[in-house]
Formats: structure tokens, sequence, C-alpha cells
């Protein structure tokens, strides 16, 4: 029984996130087709050469048989061309030089955001109501308040023009003394929404019934936080990471503009204000697949961690 | 005694045991307003950042009128001037120190171009604020329809609605608004509809859980079975009681819009020239910021503050509606 609605589980979940994949892909088709301006834009071409190039380039077919093709296309990762940043360079090829770096400062950052996030958002609920506790709240208000924008170009005033700590901007031979800053910069929104969450989440798990019996038991208090609390905490917790991974890519852009990273961020920004259109859907549609796998891969977990999720959606 | 017309004084009346009265006078009923109003009230930090919001609204709105500067009048001669404030001069700080060419003050001194940044910080804290608040209340509309529809029908309707929800809400919010705002250029409308495209959903989840939870209460059953319409139901029973998670979620969503259009600003898609916002203003600073740290300075300082402000706001706001979340 149980297997079965753990297949049917994945099941759905894979069906949502094809159907959003798909949505995506049209979304950015239809982009592509209502885009100003056309590759023939030539007004001394005639009709018949017009069409020539037409039937050679498949724009003469119908829509839907046109949206095949190039979802097979964008699916085997052949994107287009770049028009103007890099005349003629695969999009494939431009992002695969600069999608590490970007993941590197995304993945450091968000563990270093969740890490501190999550102690921080526990002591503050073990010692409730104390000064850590207010100082907690007070950091992760101003963690949801300052944009990261703000807090790079604190850090970076104060770390590396003041008193040249590290450098001011990246530089691929001290590459990870590079990526400190970006990193705290770009942690610190992760670490406030995750410091707030947990705490509540905490807060809330103590005062459960289950948590009083074992209380009542006699084990040692240091038992009762790790085996009870904290682990019936962290379910939740969880749900809010997938969240804050488009609110990482958010911040990336920012952050890697202000720090001149060569990372999909800052091709991304460039891209948009060159109008280089191909450039633009193909980082989107790998932006758009990042996060739909995230998403995937946090509600499956959220199923096989608690079972309660499975029971619920057999209910309905 | 007869009573002679139907009008009849307090002290027509009297207790026949006061003491309990008395006892019974520590669980008076106290209007919603007023319950609200004084939880609001013992918030200091609340209480706080109403003032300086109050603060940043009035300077947006009178301070353009009272500078003999335009927020778009370009003087080349007045280009890059430092902070220059009267009386504050004298003792050594906001006194024009850099290259005192001009004679005139200008209170957060004048940008690449000569313009006043005293006034242009006004103005675009002005429209920083429109657009947030333009897109979030139309999002509001859009996202209490949705969220009450849903909530209200349940069913197979509440399944299709929720499963299309779903699967918007797993688009990322970023690629949306940039592709939007790649297609049709950036421009306040373009913007706000941005804004509104990605903004709703939440508004709407949140809006629905109340009306699931509301719908199943007494008072609803009551006039079903009285017979009142739907329309009746959802407008007189159920929204009113909706107006708390209403208020609170739209001041949440405040600071959420004012941070997406500084960057979207920051970015390069934000509003188009004249026209200036708190992010358009920090992304022309930040090329200089190194240099003319002023120029990035104030409406650094002023975007801050109106986030902070509005989340703190929003927050005693929640508490004081919603007291069972603060024991959280």
């Amino acid at each position: 029984m149980e297997v079965i609605h753990m297949i049917r589980y994945i099941g759905k979940r894979t069906i949502l996130s094809l159907i959003t994949l798909f949505i995506i892909l049209f979304i950015l088709f239809l982009m592509l087709n209502f885009m100003p301006g056309s590759p023939f834009n030539d007004t001394k071409m005639s009709h018949e050469q017009l069409k020539i190039l037409y039937h050679e380039y498949g724009l003469d077919r119908p829509l839907a048989e046109r949206f095949l093709i190039y979802v097979k296309q964008m699916l085997t990762g052949n994107l287009g061309v770049s028009y103007s940043l890099q005349t003629n360079a695969t999009v494939t090829n431009m992002i695969s030089h600069t999608l590490p770096i970007s993941v590197q400062i995304g993945l450091q950052a968000s563990v270093v955001g969740s890490l501190i996030g999550i102690v921080l958002g526990f002591v503050a609920a073990l010692r409730k109501n104390s000064f850590f506790d207010s100082m907690a709240t007070g950091i992760s208000i101003l963690g949801v308040s300052v944009p990261s924008f703000v807090l790079a170009l604190c850090f970076s005033y104060i770390f590396s023009y003041k008193y040249n700590l590290f450098p001011l901007l990246y530089s691929s031979s001290e590459a990870f003394r590079s990526t400190i800053l970006p990193t705290l910069s770009l942690c610190f929104f992760t670490l406030a929404s995750i410091a707030r969450y947990s705490r509540s989440e905490m807060i809330e798990v103590m005062e459960k019934d289950y948590i009083r019996l074992a209380d009542a038991k006699g084990i040692t208090r240091f038992q009762l936080v790790c085996r009870h609390i904290i682990r019936n905490a962290m379910i939740p917790i969880i749900t809010v990471l997938a969240p804050l991974t488009v609110d990482l890519m958010a911040g990336s852009l920012v952050i890697e503009k202000a720090f001149s990273i060569p990372g999909m961020g800052s091709l991304y920004i460039n891209a948009i204000q060159a109008n280089d259109y191909n450039v633009v859907i193909g980082i989107s549609f790998i932006y758009s697949l990042m996060f739909i796998g995230t998403m995937f891969f946090v509600d499956l977990l959220y199923g096989l961690i608690d079972p309660r999720i499975r029971i619920a959606k057999r209910g309905k | 005694m007869l009573i002679q017309n139907d009008s009849l004084l307090d002290n027509d009346f009297q207790l026949a045991n006061k003491q309990r009265m008395e006892l019974s006078s520590n669980n008076k009923h106290i209007p919603y307003i007023k319950r609200v109003w004084s939880g609001f009230i013992s918030n200091k930090w609340a209480v706080a950042s109403f003032v300086v919001i109050l603060l940043i609204v009035l300077f947006a709105l009178f301070a353009p009128i009272f500078s003999p500067y335009s927020s778009t009048g370009v003087r080349p001669d007045e280009t890059n001037l430092s902070p220059r404030i009267p009386l504050l001069e004298k003792i050594g700080i906001f006194n024009g120190y850099s290259d005192a060419v001009s004679t005139r003050y200008h209170y957060f001194g004048t940008d690449n171009l000569g313009r006043d940044i005293w006034v242009r910080c006004a103005t675009g804290t002005r429209l920083s604020l429109y657009i947030a608040c333009l897109a979030m209340l139309i999002d509001l509309l859009i996202g209490v329809i949705y969220g009450m529809i849903s909530g209200y029908y349940g069913g197979r309707v509440d399944l299709a609605m929720q499963r299309i929800t779903e699967v918007l809400s797993i688009v990322p919010t970023i690629i949306v608004v940039t592709l939007l705002l790649v297609v049709l250029k950036p421009g306040l409308s373009s913007i706000i509809v941005a804004m509104i495209l990605t903004g709703w959903i939440n508004m709407s989840r949140i809006i629905r859980a109340q009306v699931l939870k509301i719908k199943e209460q007494e008072f609803v059953m009551a006039a079903y079975t009285i017979g009142e319409s739907t329309v009746t139901i959802i407008l007189k029973e159920i929204l009113p009681n909706l107006i708390g998670p209403i208020i609170t979620t739209f001041m949440f969503s405040i600071p959420s819009a004012i941070f997406l259009e500084a960057f979207l600003a920051f970015i390069g898609l934000g509003v188009p020239e004249p026209y200036a916002s708190l992010g358009s203003m920090i992304n022309d600073g930040f090329s200089s910021a190194m240099s003319y740290p002023f120029m990035i300075f104030f409406p650094i300082i002023l975007l801050v503050l109106l986030m902070l402000s509005f989340n703190l706001f929003a927050d005693g706001l929640r508490d004081a509606i919603d007291p069972e979340i603060n024991e959280k």
C-alpha cells in the first residue's frame, strides 16, 4: 500500500513539473515568435526569396509543428547562437563557461545561509525572550529589509576599499578569496528568512504534547532538543528552502553585477541590455530548469521524510 | 408607573447586585478596532516605523514643492556637487567640500548631470511607492477574487484553480518579469504589469486558506440557512472577516514590491530616463559609488528605511490583528 502511494505521489509531482516545463517552453517560444523584428527584415529581398528563406528555416510550417521542433531543440541542449554579445557563439557554450562560478557562489551562499540561519533560529527559540533572541529577530528583520546589493556595496567598501582584505572585484587569480564577499552578501537574505522561520517552527514544536511527554519521561534536555524538537522542526524548514533558491537566483544577478563576477547572472544582464534574445531565452530556460528541479527534489524529500504529507493526499 | 414615552433613562433601573456587575467588567467586550489599535500602540517598534513611513511620505510629497530645483533640471555647471546644508555646514559636515564652485545649497548634492539629489530622492521615493502600491492593490483585487471563488466553491472548481496556481507558482518570478520587460520595454506600466503577473498567486493562496476556515463557521451556515444568496454570503459574511489578513498581506507585499522595483532597476530594467526611482538612482550611482558615495548613499538609506519600516509596521499590524500568531 505504502509503496503505491509513494509512486503515485512521485508521479503527480513529475507530471506537475513537466507541465510547468512545457508552459515555460511555450512562453519562451511565443517570445521568440512575437519579438519585434525578424532576421529577414532586408527590404531588398523579393517575395520569392523570402519564401525560400522561410522554407529553409522551417518558418512556413504550422505553429504547432514549429513548437515541437523548438521543444526538441531546447531539450537536447541546442539553445541557438548569440546575435550580439559574442556573434555566432553557441548559447550552450556561453552558459557552460559561466554556470560553474554562479553555481559555486549560489551553493556556498545557500549552505552558509541555511546553516547559520537554522542555528540562529534554534538558539533564539531555546532562549526565547532573551537578549540573544531579540538580537536574532533584529538580524532576521534587517536581513529581509536590506537588499543584497546594498550589503554588497557596504562589504566591498569596508573590507575591500578601506582595509583591502578581499579583492574589490572578482579576479580569477584569487578565485576563492573573491567569492567570500559575494557569498556573504548573498547569503544574508537566506540566513534571515531561515532564522525567522526556524525560530517560529521550533517554538511551535516545543509546545506540542509529545514534547511534554518526552520531558516527563525524564530524558536529558540535550536529548530532548536533538531527538525530538529539532527533528520535528526541521521538516517544515525544508519547504522554505525551495522558494529561497529563487531569491538566490535573483540575488546572484545583482551580486555578480556588483562584484563583476563572470557568471551566468552577469551574462544574463548583459544579454538583456544588448537585446541578445537567444542568450536571454537560453539562460531563462536554464534558470527555470534549475528551479523546477529544486522544487521537484524538495517536494520529493518532503514526502519521503514526512509520511503525513502522503497520508493527507490520500485522504482527499 | 406608566411609561410615558419610549425613552428610558439610565437611572430608571437599579442594579440588583452591584458587586457582580463590577466583576464582569473585566470581561467587557472591547470593539475590534479598539483592540487592534491598543495592540498596535503597545508595540513601540511598529509605532516608530509608522512614524518613519509617514515622514518619508511627507518628504516625498512636499520636498520638491519647497525646493528651487526640479528633478529633471540638468545643469552642466553644477555636476557632482557634494551635499551642502545651511547651518550644518558651519560645523564642518555637509559643507560641499569637494568642488565648491557653486554657492547654492544642494542638501544631498547633485548627480553627474547636475540634478539635485534631494529632489530626485523625493520624486524617486514617490515613484517607488506609487509603483509598489498600485501593483499590490491590483494584485490584491485579483488575489482576493480568485482566492474567494476558489475557497468558497471548493470541490472541482477549487481543484482546477489550485492546479493552475500550483503550476504557475513554479515558474520563477524573475524569469517572468525579465522576459516580459525585455519584450515590452521597461516603462512605468510594463513594470506594474510584470509585478501584477507574479504577485497575485501568493495573495490568492492566503485568501483561499482564510475562506476555507471561515466558511465552516456557524454564522456562514446560518446565513445559508436563512436563504441568503451566494453573493450576499461572500460579500457580507465572509469578506468582512478577511479584512485583517488582507491588510497584513498587503502591508507585507509593499516592501517586497519596492525591492522588486529596485532589483529590476539594478539589472537595467528600471523606469526609463527622465524618471527617477530609488532603484534607478542606486543603479546610476553604483558605478561612481567609491568616488561620489553621497550619490548612492541617500537613495540607499531611503530604500532601506522604507523597507525596514514597512516590514516592522506590517509585523506590528499582524500581531495586533491576529494575536494568536504572536504566541508562536
